[in-house]
């Protein structure tokens, strides 16, 4: 294999909750105490995404799928890790230094009715970017630029005049795609591009970003639950949970063989039409809070299959035969 | 290009701003109000029947005269003289032109350190929220009179009154100006805190923007409706704050004198009859002040889009 084009190695995101000094301390049981408590967003997270690929991250709410996205593009710094772009470590780059992995990486938002400046028209939208990194271009170059990825994504050159809020939901994305393509990136991060469409757009929008994937060379990070459009779009899929990625496979080897019991279950929600009598696996309890995180594997309290080393150990993530990478003690002691 | 470009007027006349204002009276009205006495501040060196600056144009036995229809009235003279034997008219036409000079001067500065400061505060947050706030917070625990009277005192004993009268229009501005910019500071930075959680800012930082282009290109505009509201509200407090300060005897010299000061010298009259010269300027101050205010009230009810449908 290649060297990956991105590689997110042991990154962990806490947010910290308990505010500053002041706040930490409380009186209880007739002492003062100082009390910490954090988010833990992402505990440990490895991910290798390679050129000209689309490695799609699945998971419920709150398993830190988005911000796996966010720290990758630089919005929020990592607690813990390191993020390579091209061999090049970028997440303690700053000011200029990280100005060429800005034009390089480019991010799409899941809302498209906030991503696009109220008080910008289209043109001035797709303007600035342009003009903030290729400072030397004359305005006709400017333009045909600007001309060029309107039309990509099929938006009307005549739009150019009007703001943000004349358009809707499928439109304003599109705009938004043209955005991050106007500065020729290499890699794109999608946060949720499609989860706020209408589903007669979805479709629309998830085939511009391939044609643009197959025109432009790009690669994806892809942020989703929606598991169909995993098995449309995605080369590889990360399926995380608790801010663990708990699997990863090929698109087609994840869906014809899950081996994680958390897979196993996520894929077996997904309704059928010929499904008049559901099998679904039923996961008990809830998530764990992200505050209070569980010893050992995350997902021990729900699993069926957990044991005593489940509770103590953290698993790591092995390769087995079918070249799934799988995080589970069970998997790995021939028990599953 | 048929439908797809519009020009800012057009743009201008489809919008609720402008619906809402055809059909508010007391907005219309108001609005007739100040446009005419602002037209008649800026104009008033040719309004004006006489120059109340020009000291060779002033009559000592002319002072005291009642205004038109009244007994001993000079048809010269329309809304009487002062004591000093200046035109009311054209006292009042230039004082009206003082007072506004400083409300707009006063506010102008307000917003500038209230934009910067509010920006800042709200954007970078942490440490540089915490100290920018704090200052406001002591700013505004002192009252404005209260700054503006111990500055205006040093100043004037330390500049002498000849030297305080060149400079006190100046004086104004900038100390109504300091004493009430954290208004305008934590309106902008409530705006700031809602506005920047928001994805076109993140979408602008992806794009590697530095944060003064994204504060002040992308923020701000978004940012513009609140600060129009208070610096409404704010222009009528300076002035009010300046008539107090007149009053007091530590804003505007008789010799320039401003609607307050006008008022604090016709005040010594007040029992003696001449209740002109008091009256009429504190009529234009009052009016002045009131249409400001109902604009402002106006404004607010319309840039606040839960109000939309009453």
């Amino acid at each position: 294999m290649t060297s990956p084009l991105v590689s997110i190695r042991g990154l962990e995101k806490r947010f910290d909750l308990s505010g500053n000094l002041l706040e930490q301390i409380t009186f209880k049981g007739g002492r003062l105490r100082r009390k910490q408590e954090a988010v833990h967003a992402i505990n440990g997270v490895d991910l290798e995404v390679q050129k000209g690929e689309a490695l799609c991250v699945v998971g419920e709410s709150g398993c830190g799928k988005s911000t796996v996205a966010r720290t990758v593009m630089g919005l929020l710094s990592p607690s813990a890790g390191e993020i390579h772009y091209g061999g090049q470590r970028i997440d303690n780059l700053e000011g200029k230094a990280s100005l060429p992995y800005r034009r390089k990486m480019q991010m799409i938002f899941q809302n498209p009715y906030a991503s696009l400046n109220p008080r910008m028209t289209i043109q001035q939208t797709l303007e600035e970017p342009i003009r903030f990194h290729h400072p030397d271009w004359s305005t006709p170059q400017v333009r045909d630029k600007i001309h060029e990825v309107m039309h990509s994504v099929g938006i009307d050159l005549d739009w150019g005049s009007r703001f943000g809020h004349e358009f809707s939901g499928g439109q304003r994305q599109r705009i938004a795609i043209a955005r991050a393509l106007a500065v020729d990136p290499e890699f794109i991060v999608a946060d949720e591009p499609i989860s706020a469409l209408d589903v007669s757009i979805q479709a629309q929008v998830l085939n511009l970003l391939m044609d643009a994937q197959e025109s432009r060379g790009l690669t994806y990070l892809f942020i989703t639950h929606d598991l169909a459009v995993v098995e449309h779009f995605g080369t590889r899929v990360a399926v995380m949970y608790l801010g663990r990625v708990c699997e990863l496979a090929d698109t087609k080897t994840l869906f014809a063989t899950p081996r994680h019991p958390y897979t196993q279950a996520l894929l077996s929600a997904i309704p059928k039409l010929e499904d008049d009598r559901p099998n679904h696996i039923r996961l008990n309890g809830e998530v764990p809070t992200p505050v209070n995180l569980p010893s050992g594997c995350v997902f021990h309290g729900r699993c069926p299959y957990a044991n005593e080393r489940c509770r103590r150990e953290v698993p790591a993530l092995i390769t087995t035969d079918g070249g799934t990478q799988v995080a589970c003690h069970a998997v790995e002691e021939g028990r599953l | 290009m048929t439908t797809a470009t519009v020009s800012r007027w057009d743009r201008f006349r489809e919008s609720f701003v402008w619906y809402s204002f055809k059909r508010d009276k007391v907005a219309i009205i108001s609005f007739l109000v100040l446009l005419l006495m602002v037209l008649a501040a800026i104009f008033a060196p040719l309004l004006a029947p006489a120059n109340p600056y020009d000291l060779a144009q002033i009559n000592i036995m002319n002072s005291e005269m009642p205004p038109v229809g009244l007994d001993g009235a000079d048809p010269a003279f329309p809304l009487g003289t002062d004591a000093q034997g200046r035109d009311l008219l054209s006292t009042i036409l230039y004082g009206t032109r003082v007072s506004l000079m400083i409300g707009f001067g006063a506010v102008l500065l307000q917003a500038v350190l209230g934009i910067l400061f509010g920006l800042m505060a709200g954007y970078l947050g942490g440490k540089v929220d915490a100290i920018l706030m704090r200052i406001a917070d002591v700013q505004l625990s002192f009252s404005t009179l209260m700054v503006a009277i111990i500055v205006g005192a040093v100043f004037k004993a330390s500049f002498g009154n000849l030297m305080f009268g060149e400079i006190a229009i100046y004086m104004l501005i900038f100390i109504i100006g300091i004493a009430e910019w954290p208004q305008i500071a934590r309106t902008v930075r409530a705006s700031v805190l809602a506005e920047k959680k928001k994805e076109y800012v993140e979408a602008a930082r992806v794009m590697g923007f530095g944060t003064r282009r994204i504060m002040f290109r992308h923020i701000l505009p978004n940012t513009l409706s609140p600060i129009f509201v208070i610096a409404t509200v704010q222009i009528a407090n300076a002035i009010i704050s300046e008539a107090a300060l007149s009053f007091l005897g530590l804003g505007m010299p008789e010799t320039q004198p401003s609607l307050g000061s006008l008022i604090k010298s016709g005040f010594d009259y007040i029992q003696s009859g001449s209740w002109w010269i008091t009256l009429i300027p504190g009529l234009v101050l009052v009016v002045l002040v009131l249409v400001i205010n109902l604009l402002g009230d106006w404004l607010r009810d319309v840039m606040n889009p839960r109000l939309y449908k009453g």
